[in-house]
């Protein structure tokens, strides 16, 4: 594949205006679902919007990243494009970190500070005037007003599904590396054996999450409506497994790619973007791990 | 799929002019067309946020009620503000970005252009959510532009929830408008452009850039709690179930205290442009601004508090961030100093956009001095939500941020449309916008040390006279911005021709491609020495 000497420019393109609408069907779609299941009326339109978007964002992504794929295998990118895509994905990640910053800060600050406050604990003692029976504790499982948000009765026991988890995870970052030094080798075989077990650990990952969730929703008590702990807890745990779907769906964009005979050692930006996420998501785990079951 | 779009290969963009008609503006890959595109957006954003000010200031004439509802009151404040910080200050900043950073660093666009129409893109839809909630059972937000829970939540109209998800994608334009501009400041300089030869809107626009990627993914986050809070059950801000309504505000000042100087960082740029130019002299102390940018960054992310010192911060925390903000003076300070140093026995004319540049460097100094007067707590007790507040900010968004903008624009502008500004009447918008900004804002200085609170529609008596005169003061300032749009569309229709370098003093890679600037330039990036 030649280097094209001039930066790419592309043309016009349709696609941003069409995702900026799909955008717009979902985020007012969105609000307007979310509105009518409190007020615990008719979830029509917004449903409606909210699919049509999303649907409409899905289409808009595929012809999207085609024209990407295209141009890059018709060689129009650089070195210097190359370069473009890795500082975007790099600062895009640095983003994904700041997001979950705000909801670690939100743990941090609740645990070591508002909770043992409402306690009565230091200068800010005041606040156990309005629960005064309230004794701080984390995790919290008797939030002070148990009629509106009723504590678990159990917590999630770290040293069972979660540590399986870290397990899960921690391996599949390291089989997504030794797909990448297949593909550096061109072993395409070995690049798709790796790949594909990425995948999988993926998605049991996911499924074990979705075990766990059922057994905290069911068994343990532990809800959204289970006070400041559920509420961290679910934010956290959520979000990240929100973002490990969409790894192991970029993951499975990158097999096809594969399977498809694309990359190869000089170029696969594409194919490393995604290692980085997939590496991303694992530290956030980690820190999951220790700060939300274990410490 | 690729039918839609036309990525021949081999094609040679640079030899194509721009599209023609609505096409040209929807389907835009160019940075001069987005950074069009941005402008105007943010001028009707600036009109449609001076006319909910003008009638907060009508309401404001005399005590009494006497215009519009209290309830209503609350939500023309709360959109006033989110209108202007979102809508016409940080997407004019935007805009002039997309200008002018490809032109000043020699690269031929910016560093992913389909991207970058989608960042500008998404705001039109997202401020048509915002602003639709105006119609909406119950109205639009009325918790103020800052949403402290639990006004945003257990006490917040349903229209809270289109809020949270406008926000929500008004963050996605930013972070990925932010993206852009780091990636193409970082890889796009033509050579020879090296990081200590970049024109200080560069520079500043680089650490704007950085404190967008790290705190608006913040803010999402504190809407995404304030969303659960609100409709699943969650206590993050309900001391009920464990949380703690001061957790939004820690949150949300994580966010916000960058924010601010998000919305002045490219501003200081802008100035640090015009003030050489016009005193024919190099800028003074190039590397001390740079690092002194730098440094108002780092900091920014250590003060946060200084909003919440009447929360009930444990001792050690008002006294950390006390001190904290009072050093951000420092840096601070050095710019001011470098701009006064630069203008010292330079060759001065006052041509409007420099009359806009001198304007700030007074007009921002003393919204200084007011922010460091609330940055000592315990006099923060006394000032806190007072108009002393409101005429701090006012002073370094408005001849702040704002009149950078004016001048940028009118500095700018010949190299846009290849047409020189007419003086007269530039000058006249400048000193109609100088005497109406003093005339608003400083009587609020008063108002607030006499204790009159932020965020009434009504007042005692005492404060009738000096409310009077703020309110003719924004009268003034807002019709002045007439003569603002009058002049740009003047200056497009114009006849009188610019040269390349439009300005005599002006120096830099912007100045050496024609005006108006061609469609495409630096297709082959020029030779820095
Ligand atoms: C020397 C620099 C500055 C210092 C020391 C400073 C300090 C402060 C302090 C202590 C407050 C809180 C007052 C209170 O609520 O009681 C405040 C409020 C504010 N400042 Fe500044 N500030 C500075 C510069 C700026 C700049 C450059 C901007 C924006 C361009 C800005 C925008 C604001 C805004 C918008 C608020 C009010 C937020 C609200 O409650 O609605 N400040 N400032
Ligand atoms: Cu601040």
């Amino acid at each position: 594949m030649s280097a094209h000497a001039s930066y790419y420019v592309p043309a016009q393109s349709r696609w941003p205006i069409l995702a900026s609408v799909a955008m717009f069907l979902l985020a007012f779609g969105a609000a307007t679902l979310v509105n009518a299941i409190t007020a615990e009326s008719g979830t029509g339109v917004g449903l409606m919007m909210v699919l049509a978007g999303a649907l409409m964002l899905g289409l808009i992504l595929v012809g999207w990243f085609g024209n990407v794929i295209h141009e890059s295998r018709a060689g129009l990118y650089n070195e210097q494009m190359d370069r473009s895509f890795r500082w975007g994905m790099s600062w895009f990640i640095f983003s994904e970190v700041m997001f979950f910053a705000a909801f670690f800060g939100a743990l941090f600050y609740v645990r070591t500070l508002a909770v043992p406050w409402l306690g009565g604990e230091g200068e800010r003692g005041v606040s156990q005037m309005l629960w005064p029976g309230f004794t701080a504790e984390w995790p919290l499982v008797n939030p002070p007003d148990a009629e509106k948000f009723p504590g678990p009765h159990a917590l999630v026991d770290p040293w069972h599904i979660p540590l399986l988890n870290t397990i899960l995870l921690v391996s599949s970052s390291f089989t997504v590396t030794l797909s990448h030094h297949a593909l550096l080798r061109d072993d395409r075989a070995a690049i798709v054996r790796w790949l594909g077990l990425t995948v999988l650990l993926g998605i049991v990952f996911l499924g074990f999450q979705a075990y766990e969730y059922i057994h905290a929703y069911t068994e343990l008590g532990l809800t959204l409506h289970a006070g400041v702990y559920g509420a961290t807890f679910f934010i956290l745990t959520g979000f990240h497994g929100l973002h490990v779907t969409l790894g192991t769906f970029m993951l499975i964009v990158i097999l096809l790619r594969v399977l498809k005979g694309h990359f190869d050692p000089a170029h696969h930006f594409g194919f490393e973007a995604v290692t980085w996420y997939w590496h991303f998501v694992d530290v956030v785990w980690i820190g999951l791990f220790l700060f939300v079951y274990v410490i | 799929m690729s039918t839609l779009d036309t990525a021949v290969p081999g094609l040679h963009e640079e030899h194509h002019g721009p599209a023609k008609g609505l096409g040209r503006w929807l389907f835009t890959t160019n940075h001069k067309d987005i950074g069009t595109l941005y402008l105007w957006f943010s001028l009707l954003m600036f009109l449609t946020g001076g006319v909910m000010a003008l009638l907060i200031r009508s309401e404001l004439f005399q005590p009494g009620l006497q215009l519009v509802e209290p309830g209503f009151f609350n939500q023309l404040t709360t959109m006033h503000g989110l209108i202007m910080v979102f809508g016409a200050v940080m997407p004019a900043f935007v805009g002039l970005a997309n200008w002018m950073v490809p032109l000043m660093i020699g690269a031929p666009d910016m560093a992913l252009p389909r991207m970058n129409n989608w960042s500008f893109w998404i705001l039109p839809f997202a401020f048509a959510i915002l602003i639709s909630t105006l119609f909406m059972d119950g109205g639009a937000p009325n918790f103020g532009w800052t949403f402290y829970a639990p006004l945003s939540t257990t006490y917040a109209p349903p229209s809270v929830t289109y809020f949270i998800f406008s926000i929500h994608i008004m963050g996605a334009s930013s972070i990925m408008g932010a993206i852009n501009i780091i990636a193409t400041i970082l890889n796009m300089r033509a050579p020879g452009m090296t990081m200590m030869k970049l024109p200080l809107f560069v520079w500043t626009w680089l650490i704007t850039a950085f404190l967008l990627i790290a705190v608006m993914p913040v803010l999402a986050g504190v809407v995404t709690m304030m969303l659960m809070d609100i409709h699943f059950g969650t206590s993050f801000f309900n001391a009920a179930g464990g949380g703690d309504p001061v957790l939004f505000q820690h949150v949300f000042w994580f966010f916000g205290h960058p924010e601010v100087y998000i919305m002045i960082l490219p501003a200081f740029g802008i100035v640090s442009q015009i003030i050489p130019t016009f005193s024919r002299k190099k800028l003074f102390g190039y590397a001390s601004m740079v690092y002194a940018t730098a440094s108002i960054a780092v900091l920014s992310f250590l003060v946060w508090a200084h909003h919440m010192f009447t929360v009930g911060l444990p001792l050690a925390g008002e006294l950390f961030f006390m001190f904290a903000t009072m050093l951000i003076a420092v840096p601070t300070g050095v710019k001011v100093f470098n701009w006064v140093a630069t203008m010292y026995r330079g060759s001065l004319t006052f041509e409007t956009p420099m009359l806009f540049a001198v304007a700030f460097v007074v007009l921002f100094t003393i919204g200084g001095f007011s922010g460091l007067m609330l940055a000592i707590a315990p006099v923060d007790f006394q000032y806190h939500d007072t108009y002393f507040v409101v005429a701090h900010f006012h002073y370094v968004l408005v001849p702040g941020a704002i009149f950078s903008i004016m001048a940028g624009v009118y500095y700018w502008l010949p190299k846009w449309t290849g047409h020189m500004l007419d003086e007269r009447m530039g000058k006249l918008h400048f000193w109609l916008s100088f005497i109406g900004v003093n005339i608003t804002f400083f009587p609020m200085h008063f108002l607030g040390l006499a204790g009159m609170p932020r965020r009434i529609p009504d007042y005692a008596l005492q404060f009738a006279d000096f409310n009077m005169i703020a309110s003719i003061g924004a009268f003034i300032f807002g019709f002045s911005q007439l003569l603002f749009v009058w002049n740009v569309i003047q200056n497009i229709r114009s006849r009188e021709a610019a040269t390349a370098r439009v300005w005599e003093g002006a120096q830099g890679l912007e100045w050496e491609v024609p005006s108006p600037a061609p469609y495409h330039t630096h297709t082959t990036p020029p030779k820095v020495e």
